[in-house]
């Protein structure tokens, strides 16, 4: 309790602007950060000298650092590769059309396997379009079910009975569904991508639904009486009224969607073996080299920052679109 | 006018070739020969995705794309890792995978429709033997009590008869004597089952008819499946005493010292067919052109790992560390693809053909061998009734195709890619290994008569026997 009282206190000096009690807030959040950073790489590197495993020692940060290293040495050299590649394509076509002047050459995508790094752009392009499809689809429904209560009613069963399924249950359906309804020659989206995709966007709905639903029929009484009064259009209203008051809410719908894929689709790929950092950790899992660990506990610190990452985004296009600049988000 | 037209259409062709012949000259880095294939045979389809599971006898895929012998035909191949065989079989079934690393019961099974039913066929075979049998060293301990023992070491090849106490002290203090394999319809299984049951250990009836596919009716020893990679780690739980697998996964438990491997596949059944590259029926018929030309690219990566006494295999083991690969430190998977495999820590000896790839036709998908896997089907309940010979040999047909192999091999011989004589002589091959004896029971197999060879069993099914 009087901890927070001083931290009220500390906001409002520093709103007043006093330049000492500025500069140790600013120390303050830089440093207390660091010094926990500090304490969680210590700790980890007391523990895990102590864990013998059978593929070796559990890795400490010194033996995570070097494999990230190496995961950057085999990106630029699988790059390489790439380059060689793409040469010897464009002279094999060359050939070929020297040899049948009706084929039509094809430039095709580098068959290497993926390193890391394609890893981590294949999970994040993933998560983004199956994050956008069930905001496209959650987004509107929830604002009908915020608005009427007949609707929410009628969804509100769907809604508690779905919301509690594990994604992942879902998983040999949707890939079952996807493998049957997917079907064309030169298909633009892999299977594997739809089949994730769809089964983040299954997770992604929820609370986005919920949030937005409970946000609309919140809204404040005077809000509504004033579009009323006004006598505003339905869309008007909508535009005007019922949106930007359910922002706040609709965010926090969002944000909780997007956390919730990014986890699910670790997972998902995992179990379905589709491409991504699920797959890098399997198969390195698999692999049961003598660095094996060391380079799962790479994807782990990775999927935690991008995780971060995603929820600051998210947070500062909140703080964007927000008509409420002063309200306090974390 | 008349006279004329062929006469121009000669020198046109003339003039395509020699300029072919400049441009494949003047190319550098791509071998000429490579471009002299017939224009009508271009592959239908280029790109192509692969599958396999992280075992070291996936590895003619890994060289033919390493050393460029897809890239040779036409082919941009990209493969991928599968998490288990029952991934990988559906991927190749609902077509996300255009081929892949099987089980050489795999195909088979699928065809018969035990599991799932879907038409597979092969027409290259991967590798021979490669696999063994690993205990943990607690059973290990118990075992070497009944051994006999030649210098202080185990004389080999270690027969299930000095296992066999072991389990029957585990039934009567009433605990499940446990092991796993990788798939029902595994080689690893009907090796593992093959050697229990030479030692007189049942190792337990299938009955699919009755909804029962665990495979543990009447059985002593209770088997049951785990994906290879997490063999070691399933072991070192105590969930399983032990184990069938292929490489590295038993020399994996040597250096991770957790377990004792005790026999090699090699020892059950002297250069057993393991591994097969199969893809669907449909696949087959849609793009044949690419099949022949796949199956082409294999048979020049199984012949670079033969090459020269195994010559070659140390570049092999790097490729195959890869993390893309199989991953494993090359240190473990250096000790069977060169010629050796450890035992008991510390006891090394040499299996020159642990991993053979080529020689002996190891790549030529002999009918006898399907039937063979058919007959263990039978065995093992698989296949619950009788079934006469003739639909032992018309199934290994169905699934086996060693005419397209033949086309394969002759395409390259034509292109001086190969010789002639390192395949059968396609003119008189049946497709029929003689009887062959070098089993660890000494039962001689001979493919054209499966039944026959059903009746040589003691612990089995057999004749119209149905459970």
């Amino acid at each position: 309790m009087s901890k927070s009282a001083s931290f009220v206190t500390s906001i409002g000096q520093f709103k007043q602007g006093n330049p000492g009690k500025m500069l140790l807030t600013t120390l303050q959040t830089l440093l207390l950060p660091l010094v926990g950073l500090l304490l969680f790489l210590a700790v980890w590197n007391g523990v895990a000298k102590s864990i013998d495993t059978s593929l070796g020692q559990f890795p400490g940060p010194a033996q995570v650092w070097t494999q990230t290293l190496t995961l950057i040495d085999e990106h630029s050299a699988q790059r390489e590769k790439a380059e060689a590649f793409y040469e010897r394509q464009e002279q094999r076509n060359a050939a070929r059309v020297a040899q049948d002047p009706t084929y039509e050459p094809k430039v095709r995508p580098f068959t290497g396997a993926p390193t890391f790094f394609d890893q981590i752009w294949t999970s994040l392009y993933t998560v983004m379009i199956g994050f956008l499809i069930a905001s496209v689809i959650a987004v509107p429904v929830g604002i009908v079910c915020g608005l009427s209560k007949s609707a929410y009613t009628a969804i509100n069963p769907l809604i508690q009975l779905f919301k509690p399924v594990s994604p992942l249950a879902w998983l040999p359906l949707v890939t079952m569904v996807v493998s049957a309804l997917y079907v064309s020659d030169d298909p633009m989206f892999s299977k594997s991508f739809v089949t994730s995709a769809f089964t983040v966007s299954l997770c992604c709905l929820w609370p986005t639904l919920i949030n937005t639903a409970v946000g609309v029929s919140n809204i404040e009484k005077d809000l509504v009486n004033v579009s009323r009064v006004l006598r505003l259009k339905p869309l008007t209203h909508l535009t005007k009224i019922v949106l930007p008051a359910s922002i706040p809410m609709i965010f926090t719908g969002l944000r909780l969607s997007l956390g919730i894929g990014w986890m699910v689709l670790i997972a998902a790929e995992m179990l379905a073996q589709n491409p991504g950092l699920g797959k890098f950790v399997w198969d390195e899992f698999q692999n049961g080299s003598s660095e094996s660990l060391a380079r799962i506990m790479v994807a782990v610190l990775t999927i935690g920052a991008i995780g971060f990452v995603l929820d600051r985004l998210m947070l500062s296009l909140q703080r964007k679109v927000s008509w409420d600049k002063n309200s306090v988000l974390r | 006018m008349n006279a004329l037209t062929p006469l121009r259409g000669l020198t046109h062709t003339a003039k395509t070739l020699a300029s072919a012949l400049v441009m494949s000259v003047t190319l550098t880095g791509v071998s000429a020969s490579s471009l002299a294939a017939d224009n009508n045979d271009w592959p239908e389809k280029e790109e192509l995705k692969f599958g396999f599971i992280k075992l070291t006898d996936m590895a003619p895929l890994a060289i033919a794309y390493e050393k460029g012998f897809f890239e040779d035909e036409g082919l941009y191949v990209t493969l991928e890792a599968q998490a288990n065989w029952k991934v990988l079989l559906d991927r190749v079934i609902d077509g996300e995978l255009d081929g892949a690393h099987m089980l050489a019961g795999q195909p088979l099974g699928a065809t018969i429709g035990f599991g799932t039913k879907a038409h597979i066929i092969t027409a290259f075979s991967m590798d021979l033997n490669g696999n063994g049998i690993t205990v943990s060293n607690e059973i290990w301990e118990q075992m070497k009590k009944n051994m006999p023992k030649e210098d202080g070491k185990p004389v080999h090849p270690v027969k299930a008869d000095y296992l066999k106490p072991v389990v029957e002290k585990y039934r009567e203090e009433g605990k499940a004597f446990k092991m796993g394999m990788v798939f029902p319809v595994s080689t690893h299984n009907y090796e593992l089952r093959y050697w229990l049951a030479a030692g007189g250990i049942h190792p337990g009836y299938y009955a699919p008819h009755k909804g029962d596919t665990s495979g543990q009716i009447d059985a002593e020893a209770l088997l049951s499946v785990t994906p290879p990679p997490q063999m070691p780690a399933t072991m070192e739980a105590g969930t399983i005493h032990g184990y069938c697998v292929g490489e590295p996964w038993n020399q994996q438990a040597v250096f991770k010292g957790i377990g004792v491997p005790v026999i090699t596949d090699y020892e059950i059944w002297k250069n057993n067919p393991e591994k097969v590259f199969g893809v669907s029926s449909e696949w087959a018929e849609k793009y044949p052109n690419t099949h022949i030309r796949v199956v082409k690219a294999m048979i020049r990566a199984a012949m670079w790992l033969d090459e020269n006494n195994n010559a070659n295999r140390p570049e092999a083991v790097k490729i195959l560390a890869k993390s893309t690969y199989v991953g494993a430190d090359e240190a473990v998977l250096a000790n069977s693809m060169t010629g050796t495999f450890e035992y008991e820590k510390g006891d090394k000896r040499e299996v020159p053909d642990f991993n053979v790839f080529f020689r002996y036709n190891a790549t030529y998908p002999y009918y006898s061998d399907a039937i063979w896997y058919l007959t263990q089907m039978r065995r093992w309940g698989q296949i619950p009734e009788a079934k006469p010979d003739s639909w032992y040999i018309n199934m290994a047909k169905e699934v086996y195709r060693p005419d397209i192999y033949a086309a394969a091999a002759k395409a390259l011989i034509a292109e001086g890619k190969a010789k002639a004589e390192d395949f059968p002589d396609f003119d008189t091959e049946t497709g029929f290994k003689p009887p062959q004896k070098e089993f660890i029971d000494e039962v001689t197999y001979d493919g054209t008569h499966p039944n026959a060879y059903l009746e040589k069993f003691g612990i089995g099914l057999k004749g119209d026997t149905v459970l």
